[in-house]
């Protein structure tokens, strides 16, 4: 009864509902291409300034295009650089791949083989998120000093790895909340022990997981500063601590110093192209019934 | 090959749930037993106890003559099937079939030959170089089973293996796994809560509810001597009839109707005392549409509500006395809405059950 008395409605309503619909599109991209101007803007401003010559950056220009392409303030940065970005990948890559590991193994544990506590464990780990770096700085001086790790890489790596615990487990124990019991059953059945099905069951599964967190991981080290800053000499400074010492006391070479910071910035974004490729979906496909 | 016994076993799970209460049975060398039951009575909780995967609170388990309470799953000689399959999702069929054996060490010559010999039996040699996404879901189903069988082990324990199959390939995959029983005469415990299922592929079948077990006994045994009113309603399709009848000096009254009974019949009976009430049970395949009772049975009037035509049968709900009951008989017998007809029944074919207990007054 109802459907021929919507019939002569139709068609009106098909006419206007696509047009209404391109034009909310449209708003909403025009929306968001401002934002993403917004935000891009420091980073075209730190392009253009790491082109120019010295004499053409000042504050009255500071948005004019170069006049030419000059690559010798990235040869300059990189001569000033270079050994501090080594330092940095000494650091991040050890420091992101062990934390991952460490964070995949709790949370194989936290979410396959709890045990009385395991709950409030997986709490105390989390709440490790939360303590601000600023408030155990001192102590940690301390510690690392007493145990004749400050001033060097390692122990910033041994930070970064204990720092990194929390949010490593969470995410995996989260991923891992969605891989069967039965798979880890069967693998208990077909005469696995606890590390054998880690490592021919749930380590193989793991691969969206590891690019999350190493992703995660790679970019946070590469770009923190305060452990750094305090934790280490001159000589094992990573390139965030050094670009900030790129600057003379007198005068500051932006251009350079743009240059750097583009460089600097490069190796987070290589890591993110290279690994974001294993944000595999479906790898759990077939496990279970079809 | 081996037997397996629950030996008064129990388990409990935090919030003092029982899942299992205190379970004795035994399966004997080559036996094919089926653990059926409704949803929650704790037959797959059984299965898992037996597996290893879970600890028991009490009791014994024994394989063979061996007491496997705390022996791992991976030494305790058994193979699982599991109802989601749990295949190894980055595996090849062949990989997801050599698991066990690479873990036990096996050659590799060893280790090929009865992979082949697995996938033969179960058609699975085309597949050996797939992965499991891209596998039907009856394929997955059998190289699940094919895990299992290359293991050889002393006990499958099956978990409801065919439940996420379509109909037809449930049928299919039933007899094909008989087929290998008869085959491999290994033991074999089947969970299901399919009663169709327990009847067709078990040697003996065991009624669980509530983590009790109700009856063990063959499929015709539970089928003609249920012990107990949750057996006699759960096995069979369409489920058995049940009216509320009472005592009297000289039979039963069920409504205004007089039931004459005679042998075990009339001593059950005369077993509670007068005037109390019994349930009476009967299988609608039971009832007869009859002109002329004969002598050895009892006849129940009725009045006809509706005919199910169904081909061969047809199903005919109809009121006695008030009460609901269903009869299943030859379509041949143009019985219509709205009729009044006596159904037969015979003698041996009748239930008594007391409706407090729920257990069999005939025995």
């Amino acid at each position: 009864m109802t459907a021929p008395a919507l019939a002569p409605k139709a068609p009106p309503m098909a006419g206007a509902r696509p047009r209404r619909r391109w034009a909310g599109t449209l708003v909403r991209y025009a929306i968001l291409l401002a934002f993403t101007a917004f935000f891009l803007l420091p980073v075209w401003l730190m392009l253009i300034t790491g082109l120019k010559r010295f004499a053409e950056v000042d504050l009255a220009h500071m948005w004019d295009l170069p006049s030419g392409i000059f690559l010798e303030n990235f040869s300059a940065a990189l001569a000033k650089l270079g050994p501090n970005l080594l330092n940095s990948v000494l650091l991040a890559v050890p420091a992101a791949g062990i934390s991952a590991l460490l964070g995949s193994m709790n949370g194989y544990v936290l979410s396959k083989w709890k045990f009385r506590g395991s709950d409030f464990i997986f709490t105390a780990f989390l709440f490790g998120m939360f303590i601000p770096y600023q408030s155990i700085l001192i102590p940690l001086v301390q510690f690392l000093s007493a145990i004749h790790l400050v001033g060097g890489i390692p122990g910033l790596i041994l930070v970064h790895v204990i720092y990194g615990i929390p949010i490593t487990t969470l995410i995996f124990r989260n991923y891992y909340a969605t891989v069967p019991n039965e798979l880890v059953e069967a693998g208990r059945i077909d005469g696995a022990g606890f590390f054998g099905i880690y490592r021919h069951v749930i380590l193989p599964l793991s691969v969206p997981g590891f690019a999350v967190v190493l992703i995660w991981q790679f970019t946070n080290i590469w770009n923190e500063f305060l452990f750094a800053i305090v934790l280490t000499r001159p000589g094992s400074w990573p390139v965030t601590v050094a670009l900030n010492n790129l600057a003379g006391s007198q005068i500051v070479e932006w251009n350079v110093q743009m240059a750097g910071a583009l460089l600097a910035a490069l190796p987070t974004l290589l890591v993110y192209i290279v690994l974001g490729r294993f944000f595999l979906r479906g790898l759990m496909a077939g496990a279970l019934k079809g | 090959m081996a037997t397996v016994t629950f030996d008064h076993v129990t388990k409990r799970y935090p919030g003092n749930v029982t899942a299992v209460n205190d379970l004795s049975l035994e399966v004997a060398d080559g036996e094919f037993l089926v653990l059926v039951g409704p949803s929650g009575c704790g037959k797959t909780t059984a299965l898992r106890c037996l597996a290893g995967l879970e600890a028991i609170d009490g009791g014994r388990l024994l394989i063979g003559d061996r007491v496997v309470n705390d022996v791992a799953p991976k030494d305790r000689d058994i193979a699982m099937v599991f109802q989601s399959y749990a295949l190894y999702p980055h595996m090849t069929v062949y990989d997801n079939l050599a698991f066990g054996l690479k873990l036990r060490k096996m050659s590799k010559a060893d280790i090929e030959a009865r992979v082949q010999v697995a996938a033969d039996t179960l058609g699975l040699e085309k597949l050996l170089h797939r992965k499991p996404k891209a596998l039907s879901g009856g394929q997955r189903q059998r190289v699940a089973l094919g895990r299992a069988i290359v293991r050889e082990p002393k006990v499958f324990l099956m978990d409801e293996p065919l439940s996420n199959l379509d109909a037809k390939l449930r049928v299919q995959t039933r007899a094909e796994i008989l087929r290998l029983h008869r085959r491999l005469k290994t033991t074999i415990m089947y969970v299901t809560h399919d009663q169709v299922e327990a009847m067709t592929m078990g040697d003996r079948i065991a009624v669980m509810r509530d983590g009790l077990l109700h009856q063990i006994g063959t499929p015709q045994e539970l089928y003609m001597r249920p012990a107990n009113l949750f057996v006699a309603g759960f096995i069979g399709s369409p489920a058995m009839n049940f009216v509320t009848a009472r005592t009297s000096p000289d039979g039963l009254l069920f409504g205004s109707t007089r039931l004459a009974l005679r042998g075990a019949w009339r001593d059950a009976a005369a077993s509670v005392p007068d005037g109390s009430e019994v349930t009476l049970g009967f299988r609608p395949e039971h009832l007869e549409v009859a002109s002329e009772v004969p002598d050895a049975a009892i006849t129940i009037p009725a009045s006809v509500d509706v005919v199910e035509f169904l081909g061969n049968e047809e199903l005919i709900h109809a009121q006695a006395e008030g009460q609901e009951i269903i009869a299943l008989v030859s379509s041949d017998r143009k019985v219509q809405a709205g009729d009044q007809v006596d159904f037969a029944l015979a003698m041996e074919r009748l239930y008594l059950f007391d409706p407090t207990s729920g257990l069999s007054l005939v025995r």
